[in-house]
């Protein structure tokens, strides 16, 4: 018998889509706060030592969170080729745009105190702000577009076809889920920073993010309303094929309906608006009310709630087609084979305990806050 | 298919690949230099070792930087540019750079943090071990990456499945322990240990030429000679199996770094010297050295080495087999799947050159419809651009021999003379910095260029697996990051520069202190010079 048929194929697909939202949580409940922080950095910090503070506060971590995204990318490829062939190629420009503003990041972090020069640092700010900010709004973006339908098919050799353009993603419901994605990262940022720092820093955290936590409400519930009244569903037609062979070609799908049908075929999954709704309230809360540790989970809660809510929405779709129905991708159409999917979720099983290990362990060795006289008195080895 | 989107795409892969393996090779070495210095440190406990941990560590953190920065590119640019590549072969290329985050990327980038933040916040012991899982950490991402490409090189462990339309994993173990991939990836991490070797090497020397931070100068020497002469070593001798793997699985790309046009019998001889002449199929002024290429290439005196005419007669029965497979794959496609137990079969017997069927593609839209000019076309096709190949090989692998000169060199004055260089050997150390990354980078060029006409070798030709964009998407992001990358290479230069003429900048009253004793010590009562032992 070989090894990867101990799981079956459909199972281990509804695993891996699980682990694919479990890699997007991670990878903005970690590298989430930082570029939260970067997009706050101009207005938490106003001296230079008040901007060393924010940024000292994730100095020695970001880089590991932001390993988060470069294995979202490594999973997505090897688990579900087509949604990286097709999300990556279609969105092609936004993408160049998240690349050049995630590469000024990590540059930012490393070179800005390497120099004493006011203007080095002031531009260096504006990377670390790009690097946030940026990246935060278009992936909401994406996920905006990925809810409407994307508009791509396939030709015959199963080349992926995009239809639209750069401008065309910037739809108004997308940008919406943008502002949502943005004001919810700023929110997680400014709970960390609560968390981290003291002072100045900690107070105007405090403040903004008490704001950006009530937009990223209003918009989330918009975006629920949106949904509901004004953009269709998918469904896949005829008999579902679970095992069926990972080619898009083979599926009938068709339009109609309402997304938040799911919400009557899975009631359970109501879980996750009520934690993203009740997270982001309670961070906003606790904010206000200096509840540090709390809030920082409130927030988490919230990030895991609105991200799985969008996923549990839309299974067992991952990509649907705006043109060419038939084209859609889904958990039962999209993945790998059943050994790669096997081998993944072995060294997955094994790796990602570890990780979580270590990092927990890191996290700890450099618990504490961040003060403006640590900064101010370890010049040589901090940012 | 519009070439120009490929030839775009290609270029825009060149450049992002080989500027990401600017900053990547001295990651490698660096990381695993700082921590034998740092271990020195721990075992010795003098300040001297301290601050070179710090030193070396904070230039290793500038160029560190910039190699996670790009890094982030290439972990994208497959599914932007190569979309039918990535959902061609995403199910083995996937899995090693997956399998690259979760063992590698996780482990330098958690820990690097710690490294730089955390002297006052862990015992030295503890410190020196992050200093480990960060080196560790990076080495282990060029063990998956290399699988990765070393799968694209020689594919072995997959098949073609018809019902899916792409190549599918049939053995996990095949992939991993890829012969092609082990000897690339030890090829490969060797060059970053003597990228890093000779770049501490010459920053030394610049200093004992300026007469400044001398100890900390001798005793990076000492680490670097020796760490480089086994690293020198290791890379020419695993670059010679490299050439004996690329002899089994990639005939093709020996023939043309050889520019041997006809087979020759053997044992070969290997042209030193020469101008290859691609239209004519010629190498002007040959400059032969007799036996030496069948040894190289095939560990044995009696078998012959296929030149190119002639594997370019095999590729053109593979192309003709190959459309067998291509005329069942179409049944296939046609029946959804549901194909009579023939048609299985016939495909079955061919798939394997379904691949060179695809050449075709550039020519025609159904392969099955070409003429036997477009077929003995493709044919030539496989043949690749012959003289960067030559002289990419040639210069890669004389730099290589003059590294294991130079590491001798400076271990014996190292270890044997006291620790005395003449001028001459320093500023020729100097003058050598630049000299690992144009191997590196010619390595590269050898190494995929000398892949082409395919993405997977016999797989998948690069002409089919590009994305579909226009030209001025491609041109819009070649310029962005020509531009983006240009500007981060001048401040990382600057910065780079910045430091090392800074020198040493951390805990440098206490090194003084304890160099000051140290040196008393030495000297007992008599006159001799102070020295650095290379072995304390």
């Amino acid at each position: 018998m070989i090894m990867s048929h101990l799981i079956d194929l459909d199972t281990v697909r509804v695993i891996w889509w699980g682990l694919l939202g479990v890699l997007l949580i991670g990878f903005a409940l970690t590298d989430g706060f930082d570029l939260g922080i970067g997009a706050l950095l101009p207005f938490v910090g106003q001296t230079d030592l008040e901007r060393r503070v924010a940024i000292n506060s994730i100095g020695p971590t970001w880089e590991g969170n932001q390993v988060w995204f470069i294995l979202g990318g490594g999973a997505i490829f090897a688990a579900w080729p087509p949604l990286y062939a097709v999300s990556f190629s279609g969105f092609y420009l936004a993408m160049f745009v998240v690349l050049a503003a995630l590469i000024l990041r990590p540059v930012a972090f490393k070179y800005r105190s390497k120099r004493e020069s006011q203007s080095w640092r002031d531009t260096w700010d504006w990377a670390l702000f790009i690097g946030g900010a940026v990246p935060a709004l278009i992936f909401g973006v994406a996920v905006g577009n990925v809810l409407q339908g994307v508009p791509f098919h396939f030709n015959q050799d199963l080349l992926s076809i995009y239809e639209g353009s750069f401008f065309g993603l910037l739809r108004p419901f997308a940008l919406l889920a943008g502002i949502v994605s943005l004001t919810m990262l700023m929110t997680h940022g400014a709970a960390w920073l609560a968390v981290k720092t003291q002072g100045p820093v900690a107070a105007r955290a405090r403040a903004i993010g008490s704001v950006t936590g009530l937009v990223a409400v209003l918009g989330y519930a918009a975006a629920g309303l949106w949904l509901a009244y004004g953009i269709q569903g998918y469904h896949i037609v005829g008999a579902v094929a679970p095992n069926g062979p990972s080619n898009p070609l083979y599926t009938e799908v068709a339009r109609g309906g309402s997304w938040l049908d799911a919400y009557t075929l899975r009631p359970w999954i109501l879980i996750a608006p009520i934690l993203g709704f009740g997270g982001l309230l309670l961070t906003v809360l606790g904010l206000r009310s200096r509840r540090e540790i709390s809030t920082l989970l409130f927030s988490k809660l919230a990030i895991l709630g609105v991200i799985s809510s969008v996923g549990l929405t839309m299974f067992p779709f991952i990509l649907p087609s705006s043109t060419d129905a038939h084209s859609s991708l889904t958990v039962w159409n999209a993945s790998s084979s059943q050994m790669t999917l096997f081998v993944m979720l072995v060294v997955t099983v094994i790796f990602m305990p570890l990780i979580l290990l270590y990092t927990a362990w890191v996290y700890k060795v450099l618990w504490g806050k961040v003060t403006e006289a640590d900064v101010a008195g370890n010049s040589h080895s901090v940012y | 298919m519009d070439i120009s989107i490929v030839e775009l795409s290609r270029l825009q892969f060149a450049m992002t690949a080989l500027y990401h393996f600017l900053f990547v090779p001295l990651t490698l070495g660096l990381s695993l230099i700082v921590a034998i210095m740092e271990t020195v440190y721990v075992m010795t406990n003098r300040p001297i070792w301290r601050q070179m941990t710090k030193f070396w560590g904070t230039l290793f953190g500038i160029n560190f930087v910039l190699g996670v920065a790009t890094g982030l590119t290439m972990e994208f640019e497959f599914g932007m540019n190569w979309s039918y590549y990535s959902q061609y072969v995403g199910d083995i290329f996937g899995a090693p750079l997956a399998i690259e985050g979760l063992m590698a990327f996780f482990l330098e980038a958690t820990f690097v943090g710690l490294f730089f933040f955390g002297w006052d916040k862990l015992p030295k012991v503890q410190h020196m071990i992050v200093a480990w899982l960060v080196a560790i950490g990076s080495n282990f991402s060029a063990l998956w990456i290399l699988i990765a490409n070393g799968w694209m090189q020689h594919p072995v462990g997959a098949t073609f499945n018809p019902m899916t339309m792409r190549m599918e994993m049939t053995s996990f173990y095949d992939v991993m322990f890829n012969e092609v991939a082990q000897a690339k990836f030890v090829h490969t991490v060797s060059a970053g240990y003597v990228t890093a070797s000779v770049f501490v090497l010459g920053v030394s020397a610049w200093y004992l030429l300026k007469g400044r931070h001398v100890e900390l100068a001798r005793r990076s020497i000492a680490i670097a000679s020796a760490f480089g002469l086994a690293a020198a070593l290791s890379v020419v001798l695993l670059g010679d199996e490299s050439g004996y793997n690329a002899g089994l699985s990639q005939k093709m790309k020996l023939a043309s770094i050889e520019a041997m046009w006809q087979t020759e019998p053997a044992p070969a001889a290997f042209t030193a010297f020469g101008i290859p002449d691609q239209a004519n199929h010629k190498t002007r002024y040959a400059v032969h050295i007799p036996w030496l290429m069948g040894i190289i290439g095939t560990r044995s005196f009696d078998t012959p080495i296929p030149g190119i005419n002639d594997l370019v007669k095999e590729a053109e029965g593979r192309i003709r087999d190959g459309l067998i497979a291509y005329d069942a794959l179409m049944t296939y496609r046609a029946d959804k799947g549901n194909v009579p137990a023939d048609v299985k079969a016939t495909f079955e017997q061919h798939s394997e050159n379904l691949g060179y069927a695809f050449l075709l593609k550039k020519y025609v839209e159904d392969p099955r419809t070409a003429t036997d000019a477009q077929i003995s076309a493709a044919a030539n096709d496989t043949v690749p651009t012959v003289w960067p190949l030559f002289w990419g090989f040639r210069i890669m692998a004389g730099l290589g021999f003059g590294f294991i000169g130079t590491m001798i060199y400076f271990f014996y004055r190292a270890s044997f003379r006291r620790m005395k260089f003449p001028r001459g050997a320093l500023i020729l150390a100097v003058v050598m910095i630049p000299t690992p990354w144009i191997a590196a980078e010619m390595g590269w060029i050898v190494a995929e260029f000398g892949r082409q006409p395919w993405t997977v070798d016999g797989v998948l030709p690069t002409a089919m697996s590009v994305s579909h964009l226009s030209a001025t998407d491609l041109l819009l992001t070649i310029a962005g990051f020509a531009t983006l990358y240009t500007v981060l290479f001048i401040v990382e230069m600057g910065l780079m520069l910045k430091y090392i003429r800074k020198g040493p900048f951390q805990d440098v009253e206490e090194t003084q202190t304890w160099n000051d004793a140290h040196e008393t010590r030495l000297r007992g009562g008599a006159h001799a010079a102070p020295f650095a032992a290379p072995a304390e």
